[in-house]
C-alpha cells in the first residue's frame, strides 16, 4: 500500500466570477519510505496540495489518502499518524524551545523521553537555548525545532512544506543531510521546495507548475527524459552572445546558466557549428561544449508545453 | 561599468549590545556594476545593506553612498537609491499604476514625468491591459518584475536588491536577471542579495561575508580560482562553513 495516494485533486479559490484554481487534478502515489519532493515555484500549488493532505483544507473534487485513510472523512486518524511542517513558522512565539516540544508531545499524548531517539540528533544542536523564546530564535534555530515538534509524536508520514526557503546554502545543505536520516529510519517524507537543484536529493520528484503536476519521476529519469542537444556556450560579451544565438537557425532557447549560457538546439546543430557563428559574430574568447541537462533545464522545457 | 566608487565602506561597524552583527568591513563598489552581496543567513547582510542605505547608523567606521556620507546625509542617499526585496515591495491592495503612481511620488517626480514615464513602462512590460488591476491578482513572477522597474522608475544610481528572486520559476527568474543587466548598462549600480548561486556568477563581483566579516570578494571566476572551486556553490560553502555564528 502507498504511503500517500492523490487522485485527482482539485481547489479553488474565489466566487463565481472571480475564480482561481489552485490545483488541477493531480494525481500521485508515494510509497512507503520514499523521500517525495514536490518541486515548483510560489503559487504552483505547492500549500493547497499539502493542506489538503494533511487534512487542513477540503478539496473541491478528486480524493487521497495517508496511509489508507481518507483526507475527509478519516481526518482524526491521519493527524495522529502524520507530522506537518508548514511554511511559515507556526510554533508559539512566547512559549521556551522546551515548552514548544513539551506542548506539542502532550498534545498527541506522549512525552518528549518516549521518543526522544528520534529527535535527538537534531534536538542537540538546539538544545543549548532551550529556555529560549521560540520568538527570539534564529531562522535556522525555528526551524530545527519546528522539524522536532512535528516528529515528537513519532509520525509515519512527513508533511514538509518548503523548509529551505530563504535559508543559504549551508543551512540548506544540513537541513538535507536531517532528512536523509529521517528517511534512513523508515518515515515517508513529502517535501515541497522552490529550489530545483534540491530534487536531486529526492528519490523521486513530482515537477509541478500552475497548479498541474508536469512530470513524476526519479531525478535521473527526469535528467534523462531531456532529449535534445544541450550546449554551454560563453563568450566575452554573454548579453550579445544570446541575442545572436537566438537569431541563428535551428537555435531553440539561450538562457543563463551560471557562468555559462545554455542553448538548446535542433539536432542539426553541433558545437563546432555554435562556435564558429559565434566567432563569425565577432565573439571572443568563445567556449562552446556539450553539457548534461539540470533539473532547471528540463522544468523550463516542460513549462513550455 | 567605470571605475567610479559609487559606494565605499571603510572599517564599517555595527554593534548591538555586546554583539558585533558587522564586523569593519572594507570595500567599493563601482558605478554601473553588478555587486553581489552574498553570506550565511545571520551573517551581517541585512545589518550592512541597512546602515548603507542610511536606515541605520553605524557604531564606527565611514562609509559613502552615491558621494554622500552614511551618518551625516542619510536623507540623501535615500533619495539617491532605488530598494526592492522579496517580501515586501509594492502594496497588494493597490492597483499596478497607483503603485506606480505611489512610489514615484514619494521621490519627488513630476506629474508629467510619472505620466510619460508609467505608458513606457507598462508597454515595456505588457501590462498596458493590466494598469488597472490589483497588483495581488499578479503572479508572482509578474510582481517582482513590476517591483524591480518600479524601485528603478525614479532613476536612482544605485539599485538594492534583498533575495529580489526567491521562489520565483525559472524562466522568470532569468528575465530578472536580463532586467538587472539592462538596468546596468543603462548605468545604474546594482546590489544584489541572493541564496541561488548559479545568480552569484551573473555579477561582475562578489563578497562573502562570513561572522560579520567580508571573507572574500573578487570576480566570480577568480574567487573560483583561488578555492580551487569548481563552481559559486563550491567556493561558497567552502567559506561559510567556516562560520561560528548561525541563524538570522
Amino acid at each position: 500500500m502507498s504511503a500517500i495516494i492523490a487522485n485527482n485533486l482539485v481547489k479553488t479559490y474565489g466566487k463565481k466570477k472571480d475564480v482561481m484554481t489552485a490545483l488541477h487534478g493531480i494525481s500521485f502515489n508515494v510509497e512507503k519510505g520514499e523521500l517525495f519532493g514536490i518541486i515548483g515555484p510560489d503559487g504552483a500549488g505547492k500549500t493547497s496540495l499539502f493542506r489538503i493532505l494533511t487534512t487542513l483544507l477540503l478539496p473541491d473534487g478528486g480524493n487521497a489518502t495517508v496511509n489508507g485513510y481518507d483526507v475527509v472523512k478519516d481526518y482524526r486518524a491521519i493527524r495522529q499518524q502524520v507530522g506537518y511542517m508548514p511554511g511559515r513558522f507556526s510554533l508559539y512565539q512566547d512559549l521556551t524551545v522546551a515548552e514548544n516540544l513539551e506542548f506539542f508531545a502532550t498534545i498527541f499524548n506522549t512525552s518528549i523521553a518516549e521518543h526522544y531517539d528520534l529527535v535527538r540528533d537534531i534536538y542537540v544542536q538546539i538544545e543549548p537555548f532551550k529556555d529560549r523564546r521560540a520568538g527570539k530564535l534564529s531562522g535556522g534555530m525555528k526551524q530545527k525545532l519546528a522539524l522536532c515538534c512535528a516528529l515528537i509524536h513519532e509520525p509515519s508520514v512527513l508533511f514538509l512544506d518548503e523548509p529551505t526557503t530563504g535559508v543559504d546554502a549551508v543551512s540548506r545543505k544540513e537541513f538535507w543531510e536531517m532528512l536523509r536520516g529521517l528517511k534512513e529510519r523508515g518515515i515517508t517524507i513529502l517535501v515541497s521546495t522552490p529550489y530545483m537543484d534540491e530534487a536531486s536529493l529526492c528519490d523521486r520528484v513530482a515537477l509541478i507548475q500552475n497548479g498541474g503536476i508536469m512530470s513524476i519521476n526519479s531525478p535521473e529519469g527526469i535528467i534523462a527524459s531531456f532529449q535534445k542537444p544541450l550546449f554551454a556556450a560563453r563568450t566575452s560579451r554573454m548579453l550579445n552572445m544570446q541575442q545572436d544565438l537566438l537569431q541563428l537557425e535551428g537555435v531553440e532557447e539561450c538562457y543563463l546558466c551560471g557562468e555559462y549560457s545554455h542553448v538548446v538546439v535542433k539536432p542539426a546543430l553541433d558545437a563546432a557549428q555554435l562556435d564558429s557563428y559565434l566567432r563569425n559574430k565577432g565573439h571572443e574568447a568563445v567556449e562552446v561544449k556539450p553539457v548534461a541537462p539540470n533539473i532547471e533545464d528540463c522544468f523550463m522545457d516542460l513549462m513550455k508545453n | 561599468m567605470t571605475n567610479n566608487r559609487i559606494i565605499t565602506a571603510n572599517q564599517l561597524t555595527k554593534i548591538f549590545g555586546g554583539f558585533k552583527a558587522v564586523d569593519s568591513i572594507s570595500f567599493d563598489v563601482h558605478e554601473g556594476e553588478i555587486f553581489g552581496f552574498l553570506g550565511a543567513n545571520g551573517a551581517g547582510k541585512t545589518t550592512a545593506m541597512r546602515m548603507l542605505c542610511g536606515l541605520s547608523m553605524p557604531s564606527s567606521g565611514s562609509a559613502t553612498v552615491a558621494g554622500f556620507d552614511v551618518y551625516k546625509e542619510p536623507e540623501k542617499i535615500k533619495r539617491s537609491i532605488g530598494y526592492m526585496s522579496q517580501k515586501f515591495s509594492l502594496y497588494e491592495d493597490l492597483t499596478i499604476k497607483e503603485n506606480i503612481r505611489f512610489y514615484a511620488g514619494i521621490y519627488g517626480k513630476s506629474d508629467a514625468f510619472i505620466k510619460d514615464k508609467t505608458a513606457k513602462l507598462l508597454q515595456q512590460l505588457h501590462l498596458g491591459s493590466e494598469a488597472n488591476k490589483l497588483v495581488r491578482s499578479l503572479p508572482l513572477g509578474w510582481k517582482q518584475k513590476l517591483a524591480f522597474s518600479v524601485a528603478i522608475f525614479h532613476e536612482p544610481r544605485i539599485v538594492f536588491l534583498d533575495e529580489p528572486t526567491g521562489g520565483v520559476d525559472p524562466v522568470t527568474r532569468r528575465e530578472f536577471w536580463n532586467m538587472i543587466y539592462e538596468a546596468a548598462a543603462s548605468g545604474i549600480t546594482v546590489f544584489v542579495t541572493t541564496h541561488y548561486m548559479d545568480e552569484a556568477e551573473y555579477c561582475n563581483r562578489v563578497s562573502i561575508m562570513v561572522d560579520g566579516k567580508i571573507e572574500a570578494l573578487d570576480t566570480p571566476s577568480a574567487l573560483k580560482r583561488s578555492l580551487h572551486a569548481a563552481s559559486m556553490d563550491e567556493v561558497f560553502l567552502k567559506l561559510a562553513r567556516k562560520a561560528v555564528r548561525s541563524g538570522d
